[in-house]
């Protein structure tokens, strides 16, 4: 068997191997390996592109939250607000209404201060009077027990009408 | 690790030149002490794996020879051989093994075929289990786990199928790479196999016989020209924007170009392997030649460098052959004809 020239019986052994090899490779090896790899490249790609999805949704979704968050964040600043402004108002209101009574009580106490005033000065006019009248009487009583007395009185009288 | 190398390979000396001291008191002068290297390059009747002593660690092969008179005829390599000088020489039924190791008829005008499970048929056969067993029991890894990361067997015969796929098939042939990635993956594995299996020591040196790399080449060619296009073949016989009396010079070069394309992939696959198998075992018959540890020491070094070499070139003959069948188809296929 020489080195450089083909033995017949060993290119038809080798024909037939190969042959042999190829038909069972290409149907029982390469055939559902190929398809297996393309399958699974398929796969990758599809879960690839579906993570993109997902992760560009969750960017959707956050944005949403913030923006819901902002209009969130501006209601309760309005609503602080006019909270605000309410419980303002009703404290003016409430202070005008207080002070429009205390000038109305102080008004009216003022008027019975008067009327009590009034009668005070009318009873000490009253006494006043009466206790005149009394010293008036023991006074006369006192200095018209004598001549003298009397005459210096009736003296009296007529100098003070002179005067006047 | 060089160190243990070193030491590996004096050890290794030792044990063959222990052993080759009673070989060789048997054999003769320096040719005999290297006959085994084409002995091992070339393909036999019967499978030689080792001499010790006298006696001789043979498998013996079936011889099948079919003829037209006498039909298909079965014997055993082993009738052939004279038991005196563990040689073929003997007559058995009309037929014998000559010198060179083919098998002859006594009637010299009898023609027959020889189909014989020769070395190498042996060896092939053992290629075709190994592939069949390794890609099968990859595949079988697809079929139960769909859509899963490879494992085991499939993970290491994945990268190259996809290799194959991706880097050969795909930018060679173009858009039609499908139909002929399943011929050129079996090519690829194939080849390689072969390549490395036939490292192995005592292992036949399969894909460095010139009978299958021109088989291997031939079925390229037919692949190629059984799906060449129009464009491809007016390229062959019409080149296009050649004047015409250029065209009797062009169309012979493009006719034989036909042919030197298998040529070239048979000759490189052949080449490479054979060479890489004789400078191995060069090295090793340098141990005996010279009968010295030196240079056991030395050549057992060597042979163990070139041996990793081989395991590159086991690759990389597989790789280009692969790689040419596939250019070869793309030209054949491609929609526009290459414009020189």
């Amino acid at each position: 068997m020489d080195l450089i020239s083909p033995d017949l019986g060993l290119i038809i052994w080798q024909t037939l191997g190969f042959a042999i090899l190829f038909f069972l490779l290409a149907k029982f090896a390469w055939k559902p390996i190929l398809a297996a790899l393309e399958e699974r490249d398929g796969a990758i790609e599809a879960s690839l592109s579906e993570a993109e999805k997902a992760k560009l949704e969750m960017a959707n979704l956050v944005a949403e939250n913030e923006k819901l968050l902002q209009e969130a964040r501006i209601e309760r600043d309005e609503i602080l607000k006019s909270a605000n402004e309410y419980a303002a108002k009703l404290m003016e209101d409430a202070k005008g209404e207080a002070s429009k009574a205390g000038a109305k009580m102080i008004e009216e106490a003022k008027a019975v201060i008067e009327t009590e005033k009034q009668a005070a000065l009318t009873d000490v006019k009253i006494q006043v009077a009466e206790l005149s009248l009394l010293i008036a009487e023991k006074l006369l009583r006192q200095n018209l027990s004598s001549e003298a007395s009397q005459k210096k009185l009736v003296e009296d009288f007529v100098k003070d009408i002179k005067l006047n | 690790m060089f160190s243990k190398i070193i030491r590996l390979s004096f050890l290794l000396s030792v044990v063959l030149l222990t052993f080759s001291g009673v070989a060789l008191a048997a054999s003769g002068d320096d040719e005999d002490k290297t006959s085994f290297i084409m002995h091992h390059i070339k393909d036999s009747h019967e499978w030689h794996f080792a001499t010790v002593g006298h006696s001789h660690i043979t498998l013996a092969l079936p011889v099948i020879i079919y003829s037209s008179d006498r039909g298909v005829e079965f014997y055993s390599s082993s009738s052939f051989v004279d038991p005196d000088t563990h040689h073929f020489g003997v007559e058995y039924n009309g037929y014998y093994i000559d010198e060179h190791d083919k098998l002859q008829a006594v009637d010299e005008s009898r023609s027959f075929l020889d189909l014989s499970i020769t070395k190498n048929v042996a060896m092939l056969f053992l290629v075709l289990i190994v592939t069949l067993y390794l890609m099968l029991s990859a595949s079988s890894f697809y079929k139960k786990h769909p859509n899963r990361a490879p494992r085991g067997i499939a993970s290491f015969v994945e990268p190259i199928v996809v290799f194959v796929r991706d880097e050969i098939a795909l930018p060679n042939i173009g858009p039609r790479y499908k139909k002929f990635t399943p011929y050129l993956l079996s090519l690829f594995f194939f080849i390689w196999i072969g390549n490395l299996l036939g490292l192995l020591p005592g292992a036949a040196n399969l894909t460095g016989n010139i009978a299958v790399t021109v088989t291997l080449a031939m079925i390229t060619f037919f692949v190629t020209n059984f799906n060449g296009n129009k464009a491809y073949w007016k390229h062959v016989v019409a080149t296009p924007g050649v004047p015409l009396p250029l065209l009797l010079i062009i169309v012979p070069v493009e006719i034989i170009g036909l042919f030197t394309k298998p040529f070239a992939l048979t000759v490189r696959l052949f080449v490479a392997i054979t060479a890489g198998h004789i400078v191995i075992l060069s090295f090793i018959g340098l141990i005996f030649v010279f009968e010295s540890y030196a240079v056991g020491v030395a050549s057992t070094l060597m042979v163990v460098f070139i041996n990793v070499i081989e395991l590159l070139v086991a690759t990389i003959q597989a790789y280009v052959f692969t790689l040419f069948s596939a250019m070869y188809i793309g030209a054949a296929v491609a929609d526009h004809g290459h414009e020189h």
